[in-house]
């Protein structure tokens, strides 16, 4: 085998994993998608039912007596705290990369921009740790009792301001958590902008600012939905650190944005210890299920941005 | 406005025009600074945090001695990060190195599009599912149980899309001049590929294999399913040996109510974050001075 043949053969094996793994989980998973159904998706009851009770067969499967799954809590919480998440951190994402790009002199602009975009460096967990025992006695005992006060008549914003674990904390610690991604490549697309574009708009009188807001802004859009729809997905498969701060709600949808909420990936972690219980095994394949979900939605949003991206690289590629 | 006085209106609309414009620049520059101050303050509270109570937590028990219950030290921990992330680092960077070969050098069928793109979907996969996945096949299946096998095998399809993409970058940055005299010279693919282009793409391939370190020394969701937690020091069985590893202790020790604990979640949380972060800024050191570099992912 010559050497081109071989890397072209390695390189597969890297294109390979994702098939393999969407395909494993598949075939685990399926009992538990015959047994569940479709209201796997659309009913708040995840329950493992009698472990105590000798198991029952329904739908050709072996389960326990009154088992039940349903994950609607889980695609609510997923969604709900990536929504809260992405509406702040698009705004401060682009604000940050003009800051960057356009305010500060060229020679701060790197070592500046590291600082910030080292938050996507910082681990999950460390997230967690820091929202645990620093950000949710703040938010639990000042600011959401505060917003309640004050804010309580926008819809969803009054109600009881919980302890700080919930979804409105969740979606705080991960808009740090997928800001870099935007704030980094808004930045580098403003930064290699044609100069042109900006000589054409100053010349026609626009200040600084309306040349920006005018000219680039518009031009970096499609970069800007990319790199949106990117940290969408980071969004929805973060784990660890929503784990620790999302107050972990089984069974129940959220009713204001202080409820505690859970989400898919970090159900999967909290969950496995208490499904290895179920002698029949379906807890730990609808856990899979779960995980099934979350890979392809999350396959779906990486898709679509890459597909949007392709367009930028493209034109990047050719520039080098 | 009366039709008499047109002249005088248009200069005052001018000049409210000019006041509005002033002060729209002013708010849009003014907002654009805020979105800056949140994030760098959130980065200084973040580290004030880890740095402060992590330094009160060190002590030389720390790292001398291993985990008793609640207590004592973080060495079997640190001895697992290290374990794991080079085990990942082993299976992960040969073939992520091919993979990036195969795509920056001979890119001409219709193979390779197919390709990047899947390892650009396979880095959005979120790493739970990926840890799920190797429970499912390498654990349970396979009975490696809870092990640095399983972990490692874990750590490196998470790492290697990033080190795949960045060879695949770092190579293509070498010129064509280069290729085409050792071609010229008669050598084959092989020789010129790893005599020529990948020593001359190093610093770039590397810092791809530390953006993969960093990843592996942080991650803690796949660990949970595959390597689970050890007591003790690594006694070098490959499988059905679970093992330690510092972002578990930050994880599960920190909910403990004893001071103890939580002084060795916040020692594993300084030690990690300072690593990741020294990892990070070093391999954006080698990246900074080169223009028209473009890194894959901010990471």
């Amino acid at each position: 085998m010559n050497f081109r043949r071989l890397t072209a053969l390695l390189a597969s094996i890297l294109g390979g994993i994702l098939v393999v793994i969407v395909t494993f989980l598949a075939v685990y998973a399926w009992p538990a998608v015959r047994f569940n159904r479709l209201h796997f998706l659309t009913q708040n009851n995840w329950n493992l039912g009698n472990l105590y009770a000798d198991p029952i067969m329904v739908r050709g499967q072996q389960v326990l007596p009154a088992a039940h799954y349903g994950i609607l809590f889980l695609i609510a919480g997923t969604l709900l705290s990536t929504l809260v998440a992405i509406v702040l951190a698009v705004p401060i994402g682009v604000g940050a990369a003009v800051f960057l790009a356009e305010a500060l002199p060229p020679v701060m602009r790197a070592w500046v921009s590291l600082f910030v975009e080292l938050l996507a460096a910082i681990p999950s967990v460390v997230y967690g740790l820091w929202g645990y025992a620093v950000v949710i006695p703040f938010l639990g005992h000042h600011l959401f009792p505060w917003m309640v006060e004050h804010f309580g008549f926008i819809p969803f914003f009054g109600g009881h301001a919980g302890s700080g674990y919930g979804l409105l904390t969740c979606g705080l610690v991960l808009t740090l958590m997928i800001v870099p991604l935007i704030t980094a490549t808004v930045r580098d697309a403003l930064v290699t902008q044609p100069a042109a574009l900006r000589e054409g708009a100053v010349a026609l009188g626009a200040s600084r600012f309306e040349t920006l807001w005018s000219v680039l802004l518009p031009g970096v859009r499609r970069v800007l939905t990319g790199a949106s729809i990117l940290a969408t997905g980071r969004a929805l498969g973060e784990t660890m650190a929503v784990l620790m701060i999302s107050g972990n709600a089984l069974n129940y949808l959220p009713n204001n944005i202080y409820s505690p909420i859970s989400t898919m990936a970090s159900f999967i972690v909290s969950q496995l210890d208490s499904a290895l219980e179920d002698p029949t095994g379906m807890a730990v394949r609808s856990l899979a299920e779960v995980a099934l979900v979350l890979c392809l939605i999350s396959i779906a949003v990486n898709g679509i941005a890459r597909v949007l991206l392709l367009y930028q690289d493209r034109q990047l590629t050719r520039a080098v | 406005m009366g039709t008499a006085a047109a002249p005088l209106p248009r200069i005052r609309a001018a000049s409210h025009h000019r006041l509005r414009r002033t002060i729209l620049d002013f708010l849009g520059w003014g907002m654009s600074a805020i979105a800056f101050l949140l994030l760098g303050g959130a980065m200084v509270w973040i580290l004030a945090v880890v740095v402060m109570r992590g330094y009160h937590a060190l002590s030389l028990t720390v790292i001398t001695h291993v985990t008793e219950g609640y207590g004592g030290g973080l060495l079997n921990a640190i001895e697992g990060t290290l374990i794991l992330a080079f085990g990942g680092l082993i299976l992960s960077a040969p073939l992520g190195l091919a993979a990036g070969i195969y795509l920056a050098e001979f890119d001409r069928g219709r193979l390779a599009p197919v390709i990047r793109f899947l390892a650009d979907v396979l880095v959005g996969v979120p790493s739970i599912v990926i840890g799920y996945f190797c429970y499912v096949t390498l654990v349970e299946r396979l009975g490696w149980k809870f092990s640095v096998a399983a972990g490692s095998v874990a750590l490196a399809i998470i790492s290697l899309p990033y080190i795949c993409r960045t060879s695949e970058m770092a190579l293509r940055q070498v010129p064509r001049a280069l290729r085409e005299g050792a071609y010229a010279l008669g050598a084959r693919d092989s020789r010129v590929v790893l005599g020529i282009c990948v020593p001359t793409a190093l610093p770039g391939i590397l810092t791809g294999v530390l953006l993969a370190l960093a990843i592996s020394v942080g991650e803690t969701a796949p660990l949970i399913y595959t390597a689970d937690w050890s007591n003790y020091l690594w006694t070098g069985h490959l499988t059905k040996e679970p093992i330690g590893y510092l972002t578990y202790a930050i994880w599960a020790f920190i909910t403990e109510p004893f001071a103890s604990a939580h002084a060795l979640a916040y020692a594993a949380a300084f030690f990690v974050t300072l690593f990741v972060l020294l990892i990070s800024i070093a391999s954006r050191m080698v990246l900074v001075e080169r223009p028209g570099w473009r890194r894959p992912w901010t990471r």
